[in-house]
């Protein structure tokens, strides 16, 4: 057993609303460059929906993950390690740009410096890849909440599947269809296919947290990564010619804070924290024959972070102290193995994903309430679980590849909660059976509602800081008062306001907020000096105004 | 002349060459890529590259056999000027007008597929320049080989002792200056092509990852790339041991 500690993600999908703030401040944190316009490290598909890229979980198609071979082996699907190499030259199935979008952008311009005349003015759309008038006919949420889902909902792989395997139809009027939002981040996977294709052996998972990581100074553009990792959450940068992907970011989650896309979460849907697993049996466990038991397998790797054994190996294996008592208050932990209601996402592509998921109950809710029902009684929500197939179908082969009794199981949980707590809220007699129906106690029924409808800051994310001997220089750290020139010392250095040693980003921001606050004037042109807003500068053309001084008078005899 | 062009320039080149990798390698590790276009445009890619490349890793390979191994040696096991110069000509040929092919496709994609156009770079079209430049002057020199216009040039003769007494730093210029001028003029652009090499997106060649072929499936590396357990210096990746990630 050689224990590893991973960084892990659930998302509770019942509470996910499709608002894309996830998605909006990802972007402006990692992909507003030039090169990244098409890049979303975040996504929140429409299910049931092509997804983003379209039809990206049609593997058949695109090649993505692993397979077994006939002797039981894993493999790359799209091929050994020579036909990869072989197909280099020109990937045989890399999404085109088409197969995501065609970034844009509008001529603003035309707004405001159009002659004066009887039309109003249009910005029309220009396109970012060429520079030229372009239509807009797709983007990443084209489809989002059904729209076009009456004409294109047949479209997605999923949809095709389960109506193959039940000769029924998923029906897109209105009144009968379901639907739901499915955030989508890197899955920072055990077993990732990504890592494994790429031939530069730029890709690589940190030891300390698992995060998965491209080595931009490693990364030679060669592509096969994007075809390798069957969620498509690897994206080529068109401008630098190299891979990138979400980080997780791992400057937040070392210091503990969590990620921007779970900060700024509007649904608080998303957990962070620690898992303890079996690095040794990664491989083994994902050679499961049968797809459909790769849940299961995946669940045995997650080690029990009571366990003394499990303990005393972590310790062996250099995990410290405070990741092991982490990983014992893990909210991801929790909800995945102790209460097993989160699901990962795809399992039958062997990569073992660590972004897991809990299936919604909102379709079968909202159409109980919609005809009537109680939407919240035991019995009628069970009755309606195992009534409405499609829908329980469709999140099978999302979350199990296929086994709806694992789905439906988890759903009656969630609707024993419901039901639970709706008799706790309104003062009734606690109903020990409705815990007792899905086979759990009353006080883990209280607890898993707790975490997951209370859902406090601290108790959703559980992230322990990193070891690091230089810790202190950090970012977000030096911050506070112990920075040698702390607040108020700020002023200047030898060379005016911004020379010296670079001032903590959280430090010159107290000050500028402070000077502006208490001085009389408005701010002058003065006082700007050697502040200059680089967020919206990409590097291209000349650098904004004022980042460097203005050029005194050159010339003369000194050095 | 004959001194600088054949004796001097040629180690000039090197020194560029290998001098202007070892910057670029060690300040631009960033810009080290391929730079690929895929994602704009790979219907005609898909027919250009791959036999551009594989026409090319033919040619170099050609390039050795014919540079590296002497005339002696060949004759020795058997293999008489005749033969030897007609296995050439097919096979060198063939990859040549592949190489020719491919890069003309390419080039036509690149001027008339708008967003690979944008992104071609002056860099990118003086390196096309110099690269199509020295293709079809080696395809000329392979015609010159045969005797098309005039005597066929036998180049085992001229060319390759020049290139083998580069190594050993006596070059032997009189040599190279006895050859016909079109095997001349190849070998001035091709020197040329080694010269800009470093500082073009050619430098991907360098890069080849034949270590794919020996390297783990799955990568551990630590934060902390010192503290990593089980890592060694040199190839910073620490492989995590079961027996089938070992391959």
């Amino acid at each position: 057993m050689r224990v590893m500690a991973q960084v892990g993600m659930v998302m509770n999908l019942d509470k996910c609303i499709g608002c894309h703030t996830c998605s909006v401040t990802c972007k402006q944190a990692w992909t507003n460059r030039a090169g990244t316009e098409y890049v979303w490290f975040n996504n929140v598909e429409t299910r049931p929906g092509q997804g983003y890229p379209r039809r990206y979980e049609d593997q058949e198609t695109w090649k993505g993950g692993w397979e077994l071979d006939r002797r039981g082996r894993l493999r790359l699907k799209a091929g050994s390690r020579v036909k990869k190499l072989l197909g280099i030259f020109a990937s045989p199935v890399q999404p085109e740009l088409s197969d995501y979008y065609e970034p844009w952008t509008y001529d603003y311009r035309t707004l405001v410096e159009a002659p004066l005349g009887d039309d109003f003015p249009v910005a029309r759309p220009k396109s970012l890849i060429t520079g030229e008038d372009t239509k807009i006919t797709w983007s990443a949420n084209w489809d989002d909440d059904l729209g076009g889902t009456t004409e294109l909902g047949h479209l997605d792989p999923l949809v095709e599947k389960v109506r193959r395997e039940s000769e029924d139809r998923i029906r897109f009027e209105l009144e009968q269809t379901f639907m739901f939002y499915l955030p989508r981040i890197c899955e920072h996977c055990l077993n990732p296919s990504c890592m494994a294709s790429c031939p530069s052996g730029a890709i690589y998972k940190r030891t300390e947290d698992g995060i998965v990581l491209v080595d931009q100074e490693r990364c030679r553009g060669w592509r096969q990564c994007i075809t390798g990792c069957p969620y498509k959450k690897i994206y080529f940068n068109h401008k630098s010619g190299k891979a990138e992907k979400c980080t997780l970011c791992y400057p937040r989650v070392e210091v503990g804070l969590p990620t921007v896309c779970a900060e700024t979460c509007v649904g608080r849907l998303r957990y962070l924290g620690i898992f303890l697993y079996d690095a040794d049996a990664v491989t083994a466990a994902a050679s499961t024959p049968d797809p459909q038991d790769l849940y299961d397998a995946q669940l045995d790797l997650m080690l029990d972070p009571d366990d003394p054994d499990v303990i005393a190996a972590a310790k062996a294996g250099g995990i410290p102290d405070d990741w092991v008592a982490a990983a014992r208050r893990s909210p991801v932990y929790a909800l995945a193995k102790t209460y097993r209601v989160a699901l990962p996402l795809h399992p039958e592509y062997r990569t073992m994903p660590m972004v897991w998921y809990v299936p919604p109950l909102s379709p079968v809710v909202d159409l109980l309430a919609e005809q009537g029902h109680d939407a919240e009684d035991r019995d009628t929500l069970f009755g309606a679980i195992d009534a409405l197939r499609i829908p329980v179908e469709y999140l099978a082969e999302l979350f199990t590849a296929g086994r709806s009794e694992t789905v439906a199981a988890v759903l009656r949980k969630l609707a024993a909660m419901r039901s639970y707590m709706r008799g706790v809220t309104l003062g009734r007699e606690p109903d020990a059976s409705i815990p007792a129906s899905v086979g759990m106690s009353e006080e883990s029924l209280y607890a898993m509602y707790r975490l997951m409808a209370i859902a406090k800051y601290d108790e959703r994310y559980v992230i322990p800081t990193a070891h690091l001997e230089q810790a202190h220089q950090l970012e977000e750290i030096g911050c506070s008062l112990d920075y040698d020139e702390g607040p108020g010392m700020y002023e200047s250095g030898p060379y005016g306001e911004a020379s010296g040693r670079p001032a903590p980003v959280a430090v010159e921001t107290f000050n500028a907020l402070r000077q502006r606050q208490t001085s009389d004037a408005t701010t002058s042109a003065d006082e700007l000096r050697g502040r200059v807003n680089l967020l919206n500068w990409d590097g291209n053309g000349a650098p904004p105004q004022g980042l460097f001084p203005p050029r005194h008078d050159v010339g003369g005899d000194q050095p | 002349m004959s001194t600088v062009l054949w004796g001097v320039l040629p180690y000039l080149m090197l020194v560029v060459l290998v001098a202007g990798s070892l910057w670029r390698y060690r300040y631009d590790k960033f810009g080290w890529t391929t730079r690929s276009s895929q994602l704009y445009e790979s219907r005609l890619l898909r027919i250009g590259s791959p036999l551009f490349h594989f026409g090319i890793l033919l040619v170099v390979v050609g390039h050795l056999g014919g540079l590296v191994v002497p005339e002696s040696w060949t004759e020795a096991v058997g293999v008489s000027e005749g033969v030897y110069h007609v296995n050439a000509l097919l096979f060198g040929g063939l990859a040549g007008v592949c190489t020719l092919v491919g890069i003309l496709i390419l080039v036509y994609r690149r001027r008339t597929t708008g967003p690979v156009f944008m992104a071609t770079t002056r860099n990118d079209k003086l390196m096309y320049v110099v690269l199509v430049a020295a293709i079809v002057l080696g395809l000329w020199t392979t015609l010159v080989s045969v005797g098309a216009g005039s005597e066929a040039h036998n180049y085992r003769e001229t060319v390759s002792p020049w290139f083998r007494s580069l190594f050993v730093l006596q070059p032997d210029v009189d040599s190279m200056a006895a050859a016909p001028a079109q095997f001349q003029v190849h070998t001035l652009v091709g020197m040329l092509l080694f010269a800009i090499w470093p500082f073009t997106r050619l430098v991907h060649a360098f890069t080849a990852p034949v270590h794919y072929l020996f390297r783990p499936y799955i990568v551990y590396r630590s934060r902390d790339r010192r503290t990593a357990p089980g890592s060694r210096a040199r190839d910073r990746w620490a492989p995590v041991g079961t027996h089938d990630r070992d391959r």
